[in-house]
């Protein structure tokens, strides 16, 4: 090997992030590209967004105050129904994503039911809970019934796609003691699986109990019952002042639930 | 020289770590500080350049009080002295170079640093110190992908490249082997040999202490219980610093280790350096 | 002698002392009680006949909604490509935003910790305690409907999201980094561009491609509210019950899902 130095002062450039020179200008061109496409073709009636301008400081002033009196027996039956949704489909939705969720786990379901599950807990996630919100209206009818069927659903896709995954990476070592002790498949389950996974699935639950509530205050606004039914009707009359209160209340029941839940789940772990 | 006059600290949870400390370090003398954990040798070395406020007490570098410094000045006081850290402390997702100019920072504005613009003059005394360590080769890698010495190295590299007029050291050795440990350590007397630097270096590996450093000053709970040259650190001084414990083989297994290390002391740099360059 | 009269009792082992065990079989009661208090009064206000009917209805829908009629597939591009707009331009919106956001909410950089910092918490709040669906309901009301809603709605959404997960990662990084650049004179600015910005970075990338793709999935249904996108389409088709139509676009939309999360896993990967 040579020892000679170059004579000349050495340069000294950052490299660029993508180091394939067609690659990063392929994505920054590309980037550019869109980003004008998307821009140029997104119509944007801007008379009607000025004539609104007004509306929205009036609903901004509406925080001060709002109004929690006039409509506040729709209120109050609004927020009660989307906590009983929220707390039976979650309690319903865990439940059943417990069997999915095991069947979904490939180091422990036979082939046929990993493909059965999989495709449940796929079609699961793939739909907004919206969409599945509207279809459950259709077929049980309008109430709190289709939004309960609907997070119910959801919570599955949620709960049971997360548990296949704590169950996939699980110590198997621990798992494979306990079976060498000869316990049977359910006492397999219960001793060498469930300690390991049971700690962080509680933690999630809580989680998903919030998530719920959150979407519950939506699948309203489609039929599903719940606050999100009589948030919908106060912007339809255009009661700003209304529907400040209700935003108020979901914002903080959310903050309540976010951090009882974060506690709770501190305290189980 | 710098000279520190009744140092003391007291943190806000109300624990008093230093307590009226005075050293007088003069150019170019390598000096440890041993002690115990939480006798305050971090504190001290953090006091020096404000990475931690002082309660009271005087801090002067070649005649600029330090603790009275607005922080503008503060910054380009920084700029004077370099600081090496325990566990390395690189900004581990920049490259080696990156790292490097980094100790540049107070010298160039931010939008060059942004733009990662920085003089020619800055780039070549960067590829010259990281050949005199051995690691010109890896400019361009990513920090996380060095070893814990080549890391080390790098961090040396950035302290001296702010040509600073003291260096701190913080635990140098604290997540090396013993090997690499040596390699460092001689690594650090050298360079500060080379442009007779001061350094203060934290160390509580007593025995690496007793190699490297010109003088020795021993700190328990946040006081001086000795200051003097290395060969004076008899049992019963460091039974003083530590407590009760069987010294004597300490001490002993440092003269052992320290000659045969002396012997090939010459020769190793040059080899260890040409090997890391790539060049055996 | 004596030990003949000694009885050594035998030993009980229990999973749970007493209490534990009380204490565990109360929480059962009061949840199963809750559960049941819950589902009672939904129960009420159920319409079982319509329930009983479901699956009969779901049968009858299923054969209304085959074959998708595939034709129409060419009314649909414009929709889709409002979709993806409304989530790409939503997700840049709110990162624009959220970024200071995060930074006055770390506790590590924020300018402030009793003023600025609540301030900063409460936006991220607000904004996630909101679906998007609520904010394109609001946004429709008062800029009107149609995509510009949609990207508004997405944008105010996503800010709480990106920056609660971006000042999270800001309050986790390595400070003797942050420390050891600080330590050589650089200025504020400096510190955070040298010492902050490289270690948040893989977990900025990281949230705002997941956002992205959470914002697809969001943004199918914006339309229905009247914001924009496939799901005006949809909510058209339904409403007028073509369910040929209906079907196209669910499958329109799992698609879109499928791909955007393909590419957000991608883009992830190659990030980490």
């Amino acid at each position: 090997m040579s020892l000679a130095l170059p004579a000349a002062p050495r340069r000294w450039k950052k490299p660029p992030a993508i180091k394939r020179a067609w690659l990063r200008w392929t994505l920054i061109v590309g980037a550019a590209v869109y980003l004008s496409l998307a821009l140029g073709t997104t119509h944007v009636n801007w008379a009607r967004v000025w004539e609104g301008l007004p509306r929205g400081i009036q609903f901004i002033t509406a925080f001060l105050p709002p109004d929690f009196t006039s409509r506040w027996t729709e209120i109050v039956e609004g927020i009660a129904e989307t906590l009983w949704m929220t707390v039976a489909a979650t309690v319903v939705g865990i439940v059943l994503s417990v069997p999915v969720g095991i069947g979904a786990a490939r180091n422990i379901a036979p082939l046929p039911v990993y493909y059965f599950c999989r495709s449940v807990l796929a079609v699961s996630r793939s739909f907004q809970e919206i969409i599945l919100a509207i279809f459950f209206v259709k077929l049980f009818g309008f109430g709190p019934f289709a939004g309960f069927v609907t997070l119910s659903f959801a919570t599955i896709g949620f709960y049971g796609k997360l548990l296949a995954e704590d169950i996939e990476d699980m110590d198997a070592s621990q798992a494979e003691a306990v079976r060498a002790t000869g316990a049977g498949w359910l006492q397999w389950l219960n001793y060498g699986v469930q300690p390991q996974v049971m700690p962080r699935m509680i933690g999630l639950g809580l989680y998903r109990l919030d998530i719920n509530f959150r979407e519950s205050a939506v699948v309203g606004i489609v039929g599903g019952g719940g606050i999100g039914a009589t948030l919908n009707t106060s912007f339809d009359r255009y009661e700003f002042d209304s529907a400040a209160a209700i935003i108020l209340i979901i914002i903080a029941i959310v903050m309540a639930v976010e951090y009882s839940s974060g506690y709770l789940r501190r305290w189980v772990q | 020289m710098l000279r520190i006059k009744g140092l003391t600290k007291r943190y806000r949870t109300g624990d008093l770590a230093l307590k009226g400390i005075d050293i007088d370090v003069p150019d170019g003398q390598v000096m440890a500080l041993i002690g115990p954990s939480g006798a305050g040798k971090s504190t001290v070395i953090r006091c020096i350049n404000r990475l931690v406020e002082p309660t009271s007490g005087t801090i002067t570098l070649n005649d600029t009080e330090i603790v009275a410094l607005s922080s503008g000045n503060l910054r380009r006081m920084r700029r004077r002295m370099g600081m090496i850290f325990q566990e390395y402390a690189l900004v581990e997702r920049l490259s080696v170079m990156e790292n490097v100019l980094s100790g540049r920072l107070g010298y160039v504005g931010f939008w060059q640093s942004w733009a990662r613009k920085f003089p020619q003059s800055d780039i070549d005394e960067a590829f010259r110190l990281l050949a005199r360590v051995g690691l010109d080769h890896m400019a361009d890698k990513r920090a996380d992908e060095l070893s814990g010495g080549q890391r080390q190295r790098v961090g040396i590299c950035r302290a001296l490249i702010q040509n600073p007029e003291l260096l701190l050291v913080d635990e140098p050795t604290a997540s090396l082997d013993p090997k690499t440990s040596r390699q460092i350590m001689r690594l650090i007397k050298e360079l500060c040999g080379e442009r007779k630097l001061a350094a203060i270096i934290n160390i509580h590996d007593v025995m690496l202490a007793q190699m490297f450093a010109e003088r020795i000053v021993g700190l328990k709970l946040g006081e001086i219980v000795y200051d003097g040259p290395p060969d004076k650190l008899t049992p019963a001084v460091l039974t003083e610093i530590y407590g009760e414990e069987d010294w004597a083989s300490t001490i002993r297994k440092a003269d052992d280790d320290a000659e045969p290390v002396d012997e090939v002391a010459p020769a190793t740099p040059s080899i260890e350096r040409d090997r890391l360059a790539g060049l055996t | 002698m004596m030990s003949d009269a000694i009885v050594i009792p035998k030993k009980v082992w229990q999973r749970r002392d007493r209490k534990t065990q009380f204490a565990v079989w109360l929480a059962w009661l009061f949840g199963t009680a809750v559960f049941v208090y819950c589902f009672q009064l939904i129960s009420e206000r159920t319409i079982w006949a319509f329930v009983l009917d479901a699956p009969a209805q779901a049968v009858d829908l299923g054969s209304r909604m085959v074959p998708p009629a595939w034709g129409y597939i060419h009314y649909l591009w414009r929709p889709i490509w409002d979709t993806l707009n409304i989530a790409t331009l939503g997700t840049i919106i709110s990162i624009v935003i959220a970024v200071p956001i995060a930074y006055c909410a770390a506790r590590n950089t924020t300018p402030s910790v009793a003023f600025v910092r609540p301030v900063a918490l409460f936006i991220i709040v607000a904004s996630r305690s909101i679906n998007s669906l609520i904010w394109a309901l609001m946004l429709v009301t008062i800029v009107g409907p149609g995509v510009f809603a949609g990207i508004i709605a997405i944008g105010l959404r996503s800010i709480g999201f990106v920056a609660k997960l971006l000042y999270e990662a800001i309050e986790e990084i390595d400070e003797s980094q942050v420390e050891a650049v600080r330590a050589t004179g650089a200025s504020p600015a400096q510190t955070t561009v040298y010492g902050i910005v490289p270690q948040v970075m893989p977990a900025f990338a990281g949230i705002t491609v997941f956002r992205w793709d959470i914002n697809i999935r969001e943004s199918t249904v914006l339309g229905l509210v009247g914001a924009g996108g496939i799901g005006l389409e949809l909510n058209a088709a339904i409403t007028q019950l073509y369910w040929t139509q209906v079907s196209l676009m669910l499958l329109v939309i799992i698609a879109t899902v499928i791909l955007s999360e393909w590419v957000s896993a991608k883009v992830r990967h190659a990030i980490i």
